[in-house]
């Protein structure tokens, strides 16, 4: 190992990377304006969920009821017909409708348990639990209140108070912009090394590196040092300037711990994308393979979806990935302000998953060369 | 129309040009006469190649006026109708060609572009194939071709459609002696063929231009001298074209050039052989590509090596760097056999491949330094070091410029200096001056003889240069592999009787490949039988889109891992991401802080345990522990039941059960206060039936929930449908992405440029078998989800289908036009990530609908394609949905197709700039 020659090629890769505008360009975008759009995308907890309401009745019931949905959870319900009904929702355009039949208000005073109807779209399965179940709670308090009135029950003076610790409001553009950064971390190391590794390639510049009196393993080590360095700082400005400036995210956490942390993280991800272009003969190749390990990354990592609800076998097969152990990092300290204490397995791991790649893509690394 | 004399091809007046802030040609006012051989000859980088991309319309004309063929090149117009007319080969050893397709795949797609029928295609490719001795490597991928091969597989492809105005950028450069005396042969006959074409020759051999008709002595962006060869030596009084042109440049140009002097070697026994080769054999699968080779090379010796293109010099060169293994005999340095690993010998050996291999994206001087670095050199020696290399070399004006920016030659220049710069003991030096003027290859030659003679510095060069061949110690002419004749320059000469080298080169070659030289007389007479062809349909001709769609998948079927990626991969994906996204949550951790530790809390408590979406974990002391745990992430849920929670219940008073979530993850948090509530309502109305009885719990009405569509709310009914578009977006684009800018990074983008395609027929017919690769992938994942993953097909296959169609001209289209902006190949992998994975997750309605997004992103997911795909693929899976109910999802996708075409067409560009 011979530090300069390391430092060499590792500073010729980035002279490399300055000298396409496009592709800096594209840096700056994917850690800026990307993470800000796509997490001011996220709805802040059940938001505007779509409904209408089939009001029947047309009673002074039915209106309550139809009232009580207000943003910012659900959007005005639209008062509609009952053909209109399936038509939007077949559309996509409602995911909740509300049918409130003739004669409710009378046969309700009456004791006569009417039936109140709600469509779910069960195809929006984020919404359709939750939202239930918020309908039912909000209609279910409107109709009690209404009768409180008229009659009264008996109840259980049992309350249960939810707080919601980290994140009191459920937001999920804090989360999402967490998890939006990860994901341009991950991206672009991968693309950097790899991609910049087959370039060199299809235009013969390794060949006549390898005359040279360098080592395959100063060859990687330059390129997994420099494009590292490159996201790192990349990442550290999104932290401060988009997620913490702009879109306003208190993170109680460590910075410093987590852009340690993220450092293994691209250790990892950086050979991950080596060892890739050693699979791919070209270019195009390369492309297909990035998707094909990129896509399973993004969303199976724990960083869209909960990883409790994946069955057990990807669960298991995910722990091979640096994403999944840095989404547990990023939760644990940039929210709940764990400390080293806590994250130190993740920290291991990571980076016994950075050697193993690391290690595999060097020997394979020498092979591509020859 | 015509403006222009008859008897001329090109005027140009005035023209100037400019990179940047580098003025490349400057008032350029010359008149290029039909029917003759026109060179062009100059040192490197004065503006030879620029002025024939100019004429050829492969570069957008700057200042001054160009007409070509009676027209002006600055119309769109005129350029479209007169390119069929003209012919350009542009400089670089068939930087035009197509690696992956094979030789006769590479001229049949330019036969296409000219819109030449098949039968026609055929004879010309097999007559231009059988001329040029390239019939028996039809089926060779062009890219195992050697450089020589390529260039004449160049010339074939120029020359299919009959050109009026034939352009040449040095195109015998790098051929040997024979194939270049071939390829004038070729030239000449197609010439006597074609009675008033012209033929313009930018060119380094002297002894070449010396043929020609008329020449063009250009130097620093100007016209210095033109007239016919005779005028130029009789103007300057001199007897060479070598010397005429040096008579013509400026005295400081001038200046330091002399004669070469070349000090005999002393030769001196104790000086051991430092490169030896033994029987070296290698061979590749059943090809040997060197064939029992033997030399012996002493220190200090300049050791030139012979051969036509692809007889094996640049094989036996890569085994001497270590970058081969031979197959059998042995190769040793300094007396050692070679160890690849070795790094002290790798620091001794300065080797220059024949391609260009140094950083593109470096300046002169970044490059230079980084190898000095490489090589160990001292940090204080390396800026001195520098500055010698590049006086050396004549660099010292270019050493901020990047080296895609020089001509060839500069860049040649630059490659030996820096192949140099360690002061190697032995130089392995592969066509060191391919494309170098003269003046520069005297320079060059002065250096290597003072390195041999005064530095004891041991050359292995390979040239085509016989003027070069007789300045070396001793010559050894290699075919197939084989060594023809080895020794001093002069005996070898003298062996044949033949009266230059270049001669008895051809006698030896000749006497290997064992046949008389083709008489192209004969085998090309029928082109001028040939009726000219019917100038195709200028605005849009299918032909000329299908010469793409074919080149295009034949590249394809070249890479078959690309394409099983696209197909196996999506069914992969679609497995992987199915079954991952549940959305379901189940075994959430919960743990219990009891302070009343009764049997009332304890029920409680079991109620949550007890349910499925539950796990308990050990319970909670006290706060502490609570927001340790918590903060660990070791609890999702955590229950704190108040003390006399029991005794304050069977009182009636109010009494407050706390519930803690770790909010961290919202959508999981979302789903736990579900549970939760679910879960407290549920025991409410237990409790409420055990205190009070069962009428006490009836209801005033009930709610009747219908999940509509997905009756038991399963995840894959959910996403399986909204699976098929995210990756139906995501693999065509990436296999689009890269098609036209790989075309711009690899040089055959002046394919378009040149040729009468359109932009139109470009683009479409590139992106034809794209769509049809993403249909494949449609239907096996449309097979899947119904077979394997048991998503019922419920509405209609065919407003799918046709669905899918629209969609994947959408997403290739979109690849397109990524592909059409970006500048490399990494940039368009990383863009069309950014531009499709990113917003389709997110923007698309697959897991949030798009009716809850929020800000700009709600605007992005309304006009998103994947969105509408969504819902057609929701439709019709779930809903049980026809054409018609749809309509208003495909109307939007419709309107997506020529716009995404039209932008296409808009950036894509006919000429450089």
């Amino acid at each position: 190992m011979n530090l300069s020659n390391i430092w060499a090629l590792g500073v010729k890769e980035l002279r490399g990377l300055m000298r396409d505008p496009v592709l800096m360009v594209l840096i700056f975008y994917a850690f800026s304006l990307s993470i800000y759009t796509s997490s001011k995308v996220m709805p802040e907890t059940l938001n505007k969920a779509a409904i209408s309401v089939v009001d029947e009745d047309r009673s002074q019931v039915s209106r309550r009821i139809a009232d009580a949905f207000y943003p910012p959870y659900f959007v005005p319900p639209k008062l509609i017909t009952q053909p209109e009904m399936d038509a939007r929702m077949d559309a996509g355009i409602d995911t909740f409708a509300l049918n409130i039949p003739p004669n409710f208000q009378r046969q309700l005073l009456g004791g006569h348990r009417p039936v109140l109807q709600l469509n779910v779209d069960a195809t929006r399965i984020t919404q359709a639990f939750t939202g239930a179940g918020y309908i039912a709670r909000i209609t279910d308090a409107e109709i009690s209140e209404y009768l409180g009135r008229h009659r009264s029950q008996p109840a259980i003076p049992v309350n249960l108070t939810l707080r919601s610790r980290f994140n009191p409001d459920l937001n999920k553009q804090w989360f999402g912009a967490i998890s939006n950064v990860i994901t341009a971390i991950t991206l672009l190391s991968i693309v950097l090394t790899g991609a910049a590794l087959i370039r060199e390639r299809e235009h013969g510049t390794v060949e006549h590196l390898l005359v040279m009196p360098v080592t395959s393993l100063e060859i990687m080590t330059s390129k997994v040092w420099s494009m590292a360095l490159v996201v790192l700082m990349a990442a550290g400005a999104a932290f401060v300037v988009i997620v913490q400036g702009f879109l306003n995210v208190p993170i109680p956490g460590s910075l410093p711990l987590f852009l340690g942390a993220t450092v293994l993280h691209l250790f990892a991800t950086t050979s991950m994308g080596i060892f890739l272009a050693t699979f791919a003969g070209s270019m195009p190749q390369f492309g297909m393979l990035l998707v094909m390990v990129f896509l399973p990354l993004q969303v199976l990592s724990g960083g869209l979806t909960p990883r409790e609800s994946m069955p057990d076998a990807i669960q298991y097969i995910m722990l091979a990935a640096p994403d999944t152990h840095f989404n547990i990092i990023a939760q644990a300290v940039l929210f709940r302000g764990a400390g080293i204490d806590v994250i130190w397995p993740q920290m291991v791991t990571l980076t016994l998953i950075g050697a193993v790649l690391f290690w595999v893509a060097l020997r394979r690394f020498r092979g591509f060369l020859q | 129309m015509s403006a222009a004399p008859k008897d001329v091809a090109a005027q140009l007046t005035g023209v100037g040009l400019s990179y940047g802030k580098t003025r490349a040609l400057e008032d350029i006012t010359l008149e290029f006469p039909t029917d003759s051989i026109v060179g062009l000859i100059g040192p490197d980088g004065v503006g030879k190649s620029s002025l024939l991309a100019l004429v050829a319309g492969a570069r957008a004309l700057q200042d001054g006026q160009l007409q070509v063929l009676g027209g002006d090149m600055a119309s769109a117009r005129h350029r479209s109708r007169v390119c069929p007319r003209i012919a350009y080969m542009p400089q670089g050893l068939g930087k035009n060609l197509y690696n992956t397709l094979s030789v006769f795949e590479n001229v049949d797609f330019f036969a296409r572009l000219f819109g030449h029928d098949r039968l026609e295609r055929h004879r010309r490719i097999a007559e231009l194939l059988q001329v040029t001795g390239l019939a028996s490597f039809a089926n060779r991928p062009v890219g195992k071709l050697s450089g020589g091969m390529r260039q004449k597989l160049g010339l074939c492809c120029a020359l299919i459609h009959d050109p009026d105005l034939l352009i040449l950028d040095e195109p015998t450069t790098g051929v040997d002696p024979l194939s270049r005396r071939q390829f004038w042969g070729m030239i000449d006959n197609i010439r006597a063929n074609r009675p008033g074409m012209s033929v313009i020759v930018a060119t380094a051999y002297m002894e070449e231009a010396a043929g020609f008709d008329w020449l063009v002595a250009m130097d620093a962006g100007r016209v210095l001298a033109h007239g016919t060869p005779e005028e130029l030596l009789s103007r300057t009084e001199t007897e060479t074209l070598d010397a005429a042109f040096i008579a013509l440049l400026p005295e400081e140009a001038r200046a330091g050039h002399h004669g070469l002097f070349i000090p005999p070697r002393t030769v001196e026994a104790k000086d051991g052989y430092v490169i030896e080769a033994e029987n070296l054999t290698v061979r590749f699968g059943d090809f040997t590509a060197v064939d029992s080779v033997n030399f012996q090379i002493r220190k200090g010796e300049i050791f030139g090596f012979l051969g036509s293109n692809g007889c094996g010099k640049t094989t036996t060169m890569k085994v001497l760097t270590g970058l081969l293994e031979p197959s059998a005999g042995s190769a040793q340095l300094f007396g050692q056999p070679i160890d690849f690993r070795d790094i002290g010998v790798r620091k001794r050996i300065g080797y220059m491949s024949q391609s260009f291999s140094l950083y593109s994206e470096l300046t002169v001087r970044q490059n230079l330094a980084l190898h000095a670095r490489m090589f160990s050199l001292a940090p204080a020696r390396i800026a001195p070091r520098i500055e010698e290399m590049a006086d050396m070399f004549d660099l010292t004006t270019v050493m901020d410029a990047l080296p895609g920016a020089l001509p060839l030659g500069i860049r040649q220049r630059l490659s030996l200096a820096v192949a140099m710069i360690h002061d190697p003991d032995i130089l392995i030096l592969d066509e060191p001056t391919s494309g170098v003027d003269p003046i520069a290859r005297d320079g060059f030659w002065e250096i290597l003889i003072d390195l041999s003679r005064n530095h004891g510095v041991t050359i292995f060069v390979s040239t085509h240069f016989m003027n070069e061949a007789e300045r070396c110690d001793r010559a050894t002419l290699m075919h197939g592999g084989r060594v023809l004749v080895s020794g001093v320059p002069e005996a070898i000469r003298q062996g044949c009787g033949a009266s230059t080298l270049d001669d008895a080169f051809v006698y030896h070659l000749k006497q290997a490949i064992g046949e008389p030289e083709n008489t192209p007389e004969e085998t090309l007479s029928s082109t001028r039988a040939a009726p000219r062809q019917k100038q195709p349909n200028r605005l849009f001709s299918p032909q000329r889109m299908f010469g793409y769609t074919k080149r295009e998948a034949l590249e394809l079927k070249r890479d078959p891992i690309r394409a099983a990626l696209a197909m196996v991969g999506s069914l992969l994906l679609m497995l992987v991401v199915g079954y991952g996204i549940n959305l379901d949550v189940e075994d959430l951790s919960f743990a219990a802080l009891d302070y009343d530790q009764t049997t009332t809390s304890r029920d409680y408590i079991a109620q949550i345990s007890g349910s499925r979406y539950f796990t308990q974990q050990p319970p909670l002391q006290d706060h502490r522990d609570l927001d340790r745990r918590m903060r660990r992430g070791e609890i999702s849920l955590a229950i704190e039941i108040p003390p006399g929670f029991a005794s304050n219940l069977a009182r009636g008073r109010n009494v407050e059960i706390a519930a803690w979530i770790d909010g961290a993850m919202p959508i999981r948090a979302e789903t736990v206060v579900g549970y939760v509530q679910g879960i407290h309502a549920h025991w409410l109305i237990e409790t409420a039936r055990q205190t009070y009885g069962d009428r006490a719990i009836e209801g005033a009405y009930d709610l009747e929930v219908r999940y509509r569509y997905n009756p038991d709310v399963l995840s894959l009914v959910a996403m399986v449908p909204a699976i098929i578009p995210l990756l139906l977006m995501l693999i065509p684009a990436m296999l689009a992405a890269l098609s036209v800018v790989r075309e711009k990074e690899l040089g055959s983008i002046v394919n378009l440029y040149v040729t009468p395609v359109t932009r139109l027929e470009f683009l479409l017919g590139k992106q034809l078998p794209y769509i049809l690769i993403a249909m494949i992938s449609y239907a096996l994942m449309l097979i899947f989800a119904i077979y394997i993953f048991g998503v019922p097909l419920t509405g209609s296959l065919a407003t799918l289908t046709l669905g899918a169609l629209v969609f994947v001209t959408i997403s290739t289209g979109m690849g397109l036009l990524i592909s059409i902006f970006m500048r490399s190949q990494i940039a368009a992998i990383f863009g069309t990530a950014l531009a499709t994975l990113i917003p389709s997750v997110q923007y698309g309605g697959i897991i949030d609908p798009v009716s809850s997004l929020e800000g700009v992103g709600a605007v992005i997911g309304q006009i998103y394609p994947t969105t509408h795909f969504v819902t057609i693929a929701r439709g019709t899976f779930s809903k049980a949905l026809e054409f018609d109910d749809l309509a208003t999802s495909f109307l939007p996708l419709l309107i997506a197709v020529p716009v995404l075409t039209g932008l296409g067409v808009l950036f894509l560009r006919k000429q450089a700039s």
